[in-house]
């Protein structure tokens, strides 16, 4: 089958933010994301988890953008300035698709 | 009642055991937990109830002149309150400007869950409150986070630069956060649908409230212990004390204010109790996009495991000691 080479930018971003993300993304036109709830997890602050919290404050989400090879750095570059200042991290995974046309 | 009485009847109350059972299963690391979704409609669900209760009260008795009154005066209170815990903050602790200005945004703002806790307390003592307290509490939110922001941005410019959006811009996503929407959102359709709509979904705020807010103070106490067990080593000697003797220096103050304003005994109670809480819900949101260099486990472990537990145990029962005095 064919495969195309493409880049997977995955952002674990905490929750507040999300809405800033997904609408950054949606100005830089990407294809499409998406959004999945984190459980949990242990970072820089020990152990954390979203469960029981009524807040959104200390929960996290993942925000995952595949993108042509060509549009990594256009993307990338805004992305980062907006989770630089919050609680996240940005990786960026050489990904195999099917449907090259779609991204 | 003496207030001695009066705090050891609050600590034996299911609300405060429940609490404390959830503090006690984080500490000895039990796998006891609510699911985020239960804990998001569990405080729906006290919100919508407490708002509906407050509209409908305000259409029992009407406007009047000591509601804008009280309004403004929680107003000031949410503003003011700010400065000075920032102040005390710099002096009192290691804080920067930028955490500093984040734990005192909690302070001036509200906790709707203290609130309705001390709620409970006042209709045990058979004291009656004024309904239009709720929409005190729902203008109070806000205000402490303009100026948290404005004294992080005059101390720390550099850092509390927001990023590109305007004071406006926030202001409009703090304001549509979901737990003001539906405590403002219920306090108006209860203030329109009056006796008539309390009569036909009282099976569902009235009876069960007392059980769900039990339910979610369990699982308040269980945040509260995990922050404490995780984000405890955040919090200084100082930071603890200032957790604990701010709120009664918010209570002086909104003391002062309730008796200006002539509240009922359970009104001046509920408005001291306002003042005195610190928020957990919206204003660490509103934190993490304003000021999202300060750190939250400082302001979370501090209003959540220190403030909260205070104020359900001892606090309210000594602002109800307090409204007793001033103004019964």
């Amino acid at each position: 089958m064919e495969m195309h080479s493409k880049k997977r930018i995955e952002i674990l971003l905490e929750a507040p933010a999300q809405k800033r993300l997904t609408d950054l993304l949606d100005r830089l036109d990407v294809n499409g994301y998406t959004v999945l709830p984190v459980i949990g997890g242990k970072g820089h602050h020990g152990v954390w988890s979203r469960e029981g919290l009524p807040s959104a404050a200390g929960t996290m989400v993942s925000v995952s953008v595949i993108a042509s090879e060509e549009r990594l750095d256009e993307v990338l570059r805004p992305v980062f300035e907006l989770v630089r200042r919050h609680i996240g991290i940005v990786t960026v995974s050489d990904v195999m698709v099917i449907r090259g046309d779609r991204f | 009642m003496s207030i001695v009485d009066l705090a050891v009847q609050n600590l034996v109350s299911p609300m405060v055991l429940f609490f404390a059972l959830g503090v006690t299963a984080a500490l000895v690391r039990s796998d006891l937990s609510v699911p985020e979704a239960a804990a998001k409609f569990l405080a729906l669900y006290l919100m919508l109830a407490i708002g509906f209760k407050g509209g409908t009260e305000v259409s029992k008795s009407g406007l009047d002149a000591a509601m804008g009154l009280t309004i403004l005066a929680g107003i000031a209170l949410s503003f003011a309150i700010p400065m000075i815990g920032y102040t005390l903050l710099r002096l009192t602790t290691r804080l920067g400007a930028v955490d500093a200005a984040a734990v005192s945004a909690h302070y001036g703002s509200i906790s709707i869950v203290t609130f309705v806790a001390a709620t409970e307390i006042v209709r045990g003592l058979g004291l009656t409150f004024e309904g239009y307290l709720i929409a005190v509490a729902a203008v109070m939110e806000t205000p402490a986070i303009v100026a948290a922001l404005l004294l992080a941005r005059r101390a720390a410019p550099r850092e509390a630069g927001s990023q590109g959006e305007s004071m406006g811009a926030l202001l409009r996503e703090v304001g549509t956060n979901g737990s003001i929407v539906i405590l403002v959102g219920a306090f108006f359709i209860g203030w329109a649908t009056g006796e008539r709509g309390m009569d036909m979904i009282a099976p569902f705020i009235v009876d069960p409230f007392r059980g769900i807010l039990c339910l979610f103070l369990l699982d308040m106490g269980l945040v509260a212990g995990r922050g404490l067990r995780q984000g405890g080593r955040e919090l200084s000697p100082a930071l603890i004390a200032f957790g604990i003797y701010f709120p009664l220096v918010s209570a002086a103050l909104a003391a002062a204010f309730a008796a200006m304003l002539g509240l009922s005994v359970g009104g001046a109670a509920l408005f001291i109790t306002l003042a005195a809480s610190a928020s957990y819900i919206a204003v660490p949101a509103a934190m993490r996009l304003a000021l999202p260099e300060a750190n939250p486990a400082i302001y979370l472990t501090l209003s959540l495991g220190v403030t909260f537990p205070f104020n359900l145990a001892l606090g309210i029962p000594l602002y109800a000691a307090v409204a007793a005095r001033i103004a019964g």
